[in-house]
């Protein structure tokens, strides 16, 4: 392309590029989909090189680590992990959405998921002589408030003073690292780790330890796609988004929707940590989260704003990051490969929007040779 | 006590310095790149693949590496890294317009991810006998100070005591804030953040200012990674020990209200706020979790105190997070 381009040319360049008009949705998603399939082929060979097998039996590997046994008949714990990760992801990403839709960048539901947790585990181990059922909802709650306030936090100077929101949700992720690291060495008198506990944790529903978390956050996905698509709400967190001026105009009150829907963002992503804190681990740490929060961001930008994409592109990114993880294992190689093969693939969707709203025009170069 | 304070905080400001002054680069051409991060990372771990090749190459006569070399190679391949990641990003950004904020996450998952495997992974690519990577030898030729700075007293050892990477991150500051404020070049690049449209107008070839100051800036951060692997942790490379200081350096860009020569000032304060913990006498445990928060703290404080203030010197560059595409009105 370079040569091209250097080439002396006294009329038009080599390449234009053209907005197009709105792309017919499968040929979009045919894009979408040549995307991560070139992305998934380029890190399948760097996966070859590195570890000297097939291609086919790398992502065999992949396909093994990320689903197990399910299909040679095994207990499909694998599959429940699988579907769990998805969903705590999912969570995440279905909070970060209603912000993002506002374009107020929510970079801080890693910080808001852990001030959940950190809501419903200090409700588990602190109260006492409560009744079990009560508990658990105290802690649901708490979490979700815990949530919600530390993204109000930020929405309350964006809304007052126009404050940097990128910057300060991103700062309130350590400052809710530090808070838990805090609890944690009071909570468990220096030992740094919190001992798991069964007061106030969420039931389990028939046997599996999973199947609650994936319901909620399911019911959460439907909600939400409600919520935004056909709620009167939904549409002004819509024109906030697209201009502040014209929601201003037709008489929206701004304010109260950037830190209304701030709110529901950061309780959404406080849900996510009482589902990991009350719901599976029934104890905390700095790394409960486990940098999901940051993921999300990427997910929902590729999910185009619907929940239902979204726990698509939330799968493929679990499936990408097991697998990815379980090659890196077979092979002692360290498990960060899976962040690699993770943010290629991701950089491959993020990079095939262009092709979508741009339309690429190379010049035919013998016919310009004559005029 | 004090002495050595601030003798220790100075070593934790030179990778903010680094990372932020890059970031002021990049953000003054209207790129926000939240990938300062990884991209620290990628920078981080060029070096250490540098030194590491090197010192294979010399086998057992280390007491022979030279110098030279041994310094050079580490921050070239470091240099190569970091500019390579600043190519993905401006690509993506530039040329096909993708939407910054989601691209920078994903170069800094990225580059994270491509440090730890790196350095979790080079003693396996390579077969070589060696149990982790530990680059003691080559850290001896980057944490090199004069010799006579301990001599001074309270004086060389605050100013004069350290590695020359940190002399390096404030000469390259105030150089960047000359170019920035004092020619024209420096003129034609903040243009082309303010706006590009009327930049493009005037002649000024919009897409290479952004390209060089997106790869220029990167190659600025990634020195930051180098000064911490090779000099402040003895060529010891650990997995997620750098830590969150990319964000931090993002915060400093707004806490330095985009002036290199306040990313100084800010860089050694920040580095003090960050060692403070370990100086305070009395302080439990628990309450030195609470007091690493503090660097976090002052940046909100300092986030909303410049937006509350709305000065024009205070605003970002107003095209910042916008792609721009000549056709468009």
């Amino acid at each position: 392309m370079a040569d091209v381009m250097t080439k002396k040319h006294t009329h038009e360049p080599a390449i234009t590029i053209a907005k197009r008009d709105d792309l017919v949705w499968w040929k979009a998603w045919l894009i979408r989909l040549a995307a991560i399939l070139i992305g998934f082929l380029l890190m399948g060979f760097v996966s070859m090189m590195l570890t000297k097998v097939s291609l086919g039996e790398v992502f065999s590997m992949m396909i093994r680590g990320a689903f197990g046994r399910l299909f040679e008949g095994g207990k499909a714990t694998m599959l429940w992990k699988f579907l769990q990760e998805t969903a705590i992801l999912l969570c995440l990403t279905l909070a970060v959405t209603p912000a993002f839709k506002m374009k107020f960048w929510n970079c801080g539901a890693e910080g808001q998921a852990l001030m959940g947790g950190l809501g419903a585990m200090i409700c588990m181990l602190e109260l006492d002589g409560v009744t079990p059922w009560l508990h658990t909802v105290l802690a649901v709650v708490l979490g979700i408030v815990f949530g919600a306030v530390w993204g109000l936090i930020p929405a309350l100077f964006k809304a007052w003073y126009g404050t940097n929101e990128t910057l300060f949700t991103l700062m309130m992720n350590y400052v809710a690292t530090q808070l838990v690291a805090y609890y944690v060495l009071i909570a468990s008198k220096g030992l740094t780790v919190i001992r798991p506990v069964e007061t106030g944790a969420l039931p389990v529903l028939g046997n599996q330890k999973f199947l609650l978390n994936i319901l909620v956050v399911a019911v959460t996905m439907v909600v939400l796609y409600f919520y935004l698509k056909y709620s009167k709400q939904g549409y002004e967190i819509a024109v906030v988004g697209e201009s502040q001026n014209t929601a201003r105009y037709i008489g929206i009150n701004v304010k109260k929707v950037i830190i209304r829907t701030m709110v529901i963002s950061g309780a959404i992503a406080g849900l996510a940590g009482v589902l990991l804190v009350a719901g599976t681990d029934h104890s905390i740490n700095t790394h409960t989260v486990g940098g999901l929060g940051f993921t999300a961001i990427m997910v929902s930008w590729l999910g185009l704003f619907n929940p239902y994409i979204m726990a698509a592109m939330s799968a493929l990114v679990v499936f990408l990051n097991i697998g990815a993880a379980k090659v890196a294992d077979t092979f002692f190689l360290n498990s960060s490969y899976a962040d690699i093969v993770a943010g290629v693939v991701i950089l491959f969707v993020v990079g095939c929007e262009f092709f979508i709203r741009y339309s690429v025009k190379f010049r035919h170069t013998k016919k310009e040779a004559r005029s | 006590m004090i002495t050595a304070f601030i003798q220790s905080s100075i070593p934790l400001g030179v990778p903010l310095l680094f990372g932020s002054v890059g970031e002021i680069v990049t953000e003054k051409s209207g790129h926000l790149n939240l990938g300062i991060p990884g991209i620290m990372y990628a920078g981080g771990i060029g070096g250490v693949i540098g030194a590491f090749l090197y010192e294979q190459a010399c086998g057992n006569q280390l007491a022979n590496m030279n110098p030279f070399l041994a310094v050079i190679i580490p921050l070239l391949v470091s240099i190569l890294f970091s500019v390579l990641m600043g190519l993905l990003y401006s690509f993506l950004t530039v040329t096909l317009r993708a939407n910054q904020n989601v691209t920078g996450l994903a170069i800094t998952t990225f580059g994270i991810g491509l440090g730890n495997f790196f350095g979790g992974s080079l003693v396996k690519l390579t077969n070589s006998e060696l149990p982790s990577v530990i680059l003691t030898k080559t850290s001896g030729f980057f944490r090199a100070s004069l010799p006579f700075a301990d001599d001074l007293g309270w004086f060389g050892r605050i100013f004069l005591s350290h590695d020359f990477l940190t002399y390096v991150s404030i000469v390259i500051a105030i150089v960047v804030s000359l170019i920035l404020n004092r020619t024209r070049i420096g003129l034609n690049l903040r243009s082309v953040g303010e706006s590009p449209a009327t930049a493009d107008a005037a002649g000024i070839n919009v897409t290479r200012y952004k390209y060089t100051a997106t790869c220029l800036g990167s190659a600025i951060a990634g020195l930051g990674g180098l000064q911490y692997v090779m000099a402040y942790a003895n060529g010891v490379w650990s997995n997620d020990a750098f830590g969150d200081r990319g964000w931090m350096a993002i915060a400093l860009v707004i806490f330095a209200i985009w002036k290199p020569l306040l990313a100084i000032a800010g860089s050694f304060l920040f580095g003090a706020l960050c060692n403070i913990n370990n100086y305070l006498p009395g302080l439990g445990i628990e309450t030195k979790e609470l007091f690493k928060m503090l660097p976090y703290i002052v940046t909100v404080v300092v986030l909303i105190i410049t937006s509350m203030r709305k000065k024009r010197e205070y605003q970002p560059p107003q095209s910042l997070g916008l792609a721009y595409f000549r056709e468009e009105r």
